[in-house]
């Protein structure tokens, strides 16, 4: 039991993680139908962009209060991810919008490639270590085996709650909110209508940015390393979460992300952790095929 | 046409406007990641160390390239002018840096490209728009020019052979020959799949792993000889192409491409994780060599050399290989264009044109799905059994994403569905790629601690994404329909559908 209980702390953390990135997915493919593949990568830039605001704070300008230094650090990497996934947009999706499906896609996996290889040529190749934050613990039972819930875990799950609720409040109650779901059901109409379809895929962009760079910052934290190819793995995950909460739906993602989280933590702890991406990905595989629309998502329909 | 003219002529406000909001762009871009590098102290404690030099250059690096695109209108003047702005901004920061007698050079150089990109606008601008050339169909060409092809490709280690001798020769022949050639097959493959077939594939290296370890399992186990073991390569290969292709056969586009790619790393970590049967990350080694049909490429009185009546070098080993790759790489080429005249060729055509159409008009798409996996396997089940000859190693680390990711975009950047779009993409990609290996006067130029295959990957992300840009329906993008009437003419790519799957 206590087993269980630590390891569905471990999976909430983990999985807030994955759906912070997921909404990034998930928000691209429901307004321009395309599989964002750097997003990964921008999440993994996120997360070196915080660490490296947060050595400069601490070593360069001399911050010793930690939750200021945090806040700054998380409102800086979410500003600085927003500009560079603008940029991404602008120069590698724009020039594609109305070619033919397949090239954002592939300009996605270029992107991929080069954002991770930057980050190697400027940063280096080596693991980074991150100087340890909130390590506090708290024990919630006694015994040979007990649960703890770290300060780390608190503040992840307590920023994610929080962001999820603005962003909820951006989408559903918003003039860009409001633009962002018409240009999802019909560009060429809400165009018509005259909405600036460009700016609203470009902000689009800016705000999954915005959440992976939250969720990257929390990643650094969490794990206490960074290294230039860590995007891959949990953007796949991301993606896979996207897709099981039924992609294009905001909701899904974030239930896609923690179910994906709980699943790959019980599995670590029950069965093997070496092969706990197989279950992340097998997790995939089945829910396409067996339910390609997802938990809360629309089935598509063939048109003649 | 006098309106577009004047849209195009050049207005230095905007351009500086429009520069000036680049450079900011790009500072804001570069600040903490560029500027500021993070690094270990001796007690491995992360250090922060300033390095604006980095960042300051990229800020003007992209405002004098902004401002030179928006001040010259035609894009061959571009061309002469941004490398040259670059190489001048480049040499300027070399001669702040380092000194000023490695960077005035370069300065001179970057300036007389830029100064001569001017005049290259001006008379381009003046030169009317050249007349679209009306589509004249010549005489046939291009089987004349395949057989040509052909005959330089037999040709070519022989003759490096002879100009270079051997030591000279090997890294011509095995670096490019070899390596290009492996992609071309690769691409090959996966264009039954992805180009004919419509089918997205992001996880193709999970077929080219299991042919390289079938190899690498049944030699070293079994003892039989690759012979023996190229075909069954490809059969398993084919095999698992029908149990991986059996699941998604209801999907479509994109999703079919991510769960594909999440076989393709299932499998991986399969290989990495399952240490009895494949050795995990340490991978299997000592692979039997690749033998001249049972006889050894070695020293020894019952080697090649010997029997031959031939000098012993190891180039003899790499020359074979070449041929075994190059026979490999036109097998596939020769079975994908028999297949696309067959029933079941068109029928892939159909059902990436349109699977409902294909369906109502009777189409079996189970089966034609299958068999483009099947057979796309197969050939990149063969391409992995050579490699694993080749290298007599194979590792999990040699069957990476990148490698699916490579092999796609060669087939989208050779124009989908077309053969020679592929070998030229092939080309392209793998020799560029080895090509930036070679550029050690760069380290000349940009002082020692440079290493150009440090730049390798990036450049290549970077290639795609202005390869996507430039061409997004690739090098060749008209092709000849399988079936015609009457006339054989090409079609535009623009009217083919591809990976709607």
């Amino acid at each position: 039991m206590e087993n269980f209980l630590q390891q569905l702390i471990n999976g909430l953390t983990l999985g807030s993680i994955y759906g912070l990135i997921a909404i990034g997915y998930t928000m691209v493919f429901g307004i321009i139908g395309m599989v964002n593949f750097a997003h990964g990568d921008v999440f993994m830039l996120s997360a070196f962009i915080a660490l490296i605001i947060f050595l400069a704070l601490t070593q360069l300008l001399g911050l010793a209060s930690m939750p200021v230094a945090f806040l700054i650090v998380l409102v800086a990497a979410m500003a600085c991810t927003a500009l560079w996934n603008w940029a991404i947009e602008r120069v590698a999706y724009r020039p594609l919008r109305g070619s033919f499906r397949l090239a954002p896609l592939i300009s996605a996996i270029g992107m991929s490639i080069f954002l991770s290889n930057f980050v190697q040529v400027v940063q280096g190749p080596r693991n980074k270590p991150v100087p340890p934050m909130f390590t506090d613990l708290i024990r919630l039972t006694d015994g040979p085996l007990s649960v703890t819930l770290s300060y780390k875990q608190i503040l992840i799950m307590a920023v994610t709650a929080v962001l999820l609720l603005a962003f909820w409040f951006v989408v559903q109650k918003t003039a860009l909110g409001r633009a962002q779901r018409a240009c999802e059901q019909d560009r060429k109409m809400a165009a018509l209508l005259g909405i600036d379809v460009d700016r609203t895929i470009s902000l689009t962009f800016v705000i999954g940015a915005a959440l992976a760079a939250v969720a990257g910052t929390l990643y650094m934290l969490y794990y206490g390393v960074v290294n230039f190819s860590d995007g891959f793995t949990p953007g796949v995950k991301a993606f896979t979460a996207a897709v099981l909460g039924g992609i294009g739906s905001l909701p899904g993602a974030v239930i896609g992300g923690l179910l994906i989280g709980l699943i790959e933590t019980f599995w670590a702890a029950y069965f093997s952790s070496d092969y706990k991406d197989v279950a992340a990905f097998s997790v995939l595989a089945i829910t396409l095929i067996f339910m390609p629309q997802g938990l809360l998502g629309k089935p598509e329909v063939e048109k003649v | 046409m006098a309106a577009q003219q004047d849209h195009q002529r050049p207005d230095m406000a905007r351009a500086l406007v429009d520069a000036g909001f680049a450079a900011l762009v790009t500072f804001g871009l570069s600040f903490p990641i560029l500027a500021l590098r993070t690094e270990q102290d001796m007690q491995n404690r992360l250090v922060v160390e300033q390095r604006w030099s980095w960042a300051i250059v990229a800020v003007v690096a992209v405002f004098c390239a902004r401002l030179l695109a928006g001040l010259l209108s035609d894009w061959r003047a571009r061309a002469v002018a941004i490398p040259g702005a670059l190489i001048g901004v480049y040499g300027a920061h070399l001669a702040l840096t380092v000194g000023p007698a490695n960077g005035a050079g370069i300065v001179a150089f970057g300036l007389a490209l830029l100064i001569g990109a001017f005049p290259l606008d001006a008379r381009l601008r003046e030169t009317p728009a050249a007349v679209a050339k009306p589509n004249v169909e010549g005489p046939d060409h291009s089987r004349l020019m395949s057989i040509a092809g052909i005959v330089a490709l037999f040709v070519f280690p022989f003759v490096m052979l002879a100009w270079l001798g051997p030591q000279g020769s090997l890294k011509w022949i095995n670096n490019y020959g070899v390596q290009i050639l492996i992609y071309v097959m690769l691409g090959w493959g996966l264009n039954i799949v992805v180009g004919l077939a419509g089918l997205l594939d992001l996880g193709y290296v999970a077929f080219y792993a299991v042919g390289a370890y079938s190899y690498a399992l049944l030699s070293t186990t079994y003892g039989l000889s690759f012979w023996i073991c190229l075909p069954l390569a490809g059969v398993l290969a084919a095999f698992w192409g029908v149990i991986l292709g059996f699941p998604v056969l209801r999907l479509r586009g994109d999703y079919l491409a991510i769960v594909t790619l999440a076989f393709g790393e299932i499998i991986r970590v399969v290989l990495i994780n399952w240490s009895d049967f494949s050795n995990g990350y340490a991978g299997i080694s000592s692979i039997p060599r690749v033998t001249f049909f049972g006889v050894p490429f070695t020293a020894a009185d019952n080697g090649f050399a010997a029997m031959m009546g031939l000098e012993f070098t190891p180039i003899h080993r790499t020359i074979f290989l070449y041929f075994l790759i190059l026979c490999l790489a036109l097998l596939t080429n020769a079975v994908t264009l028999r297949l696309r005249a067959l029933p079941i060729g068109r029928a892939w055509e159909a059902l990436r044109e349109d699977e409902i159409a294909c369906r109502s008009l009777g189409v079996n798409t189970v089966n034609t799905k299958l068999t483009a996996f099947a057979l796309g396997a197969m050939f990149g089940g063969f391409a992995g059994s050579f490699f694993a000859v080749r290298q007599n190693f194979v590792s999990p680390e040699s069957f990476t994403f990148i490698e699916s990711a490579t092999i796609l975009a060669i087939v989208v950047l050779g124009g989908m569905g077309s053969q020679i779009g592929v070998a030229l993409a092939a080309v392209a990609m793998i020799g560029g790629t080895e090509i930036l290996r070679e550029l050690d006067f760069l380290k000349r130029i940009f002082g020692e601690g440079f290493d150009p295959a440090q730049y390798r990957m990036l450049i290549f992300g970077l290639a795609m994404v202005v390869m996507m840009i430039w061409k997004p329906r690739g090098l060749i993008s008209s092709r000849t329909p399988s079936i015609f009437l009457k006339t054989k003419r090409a079609v535009a790519g623009a009217l083919v559908r591809e990976g709607q799957g």
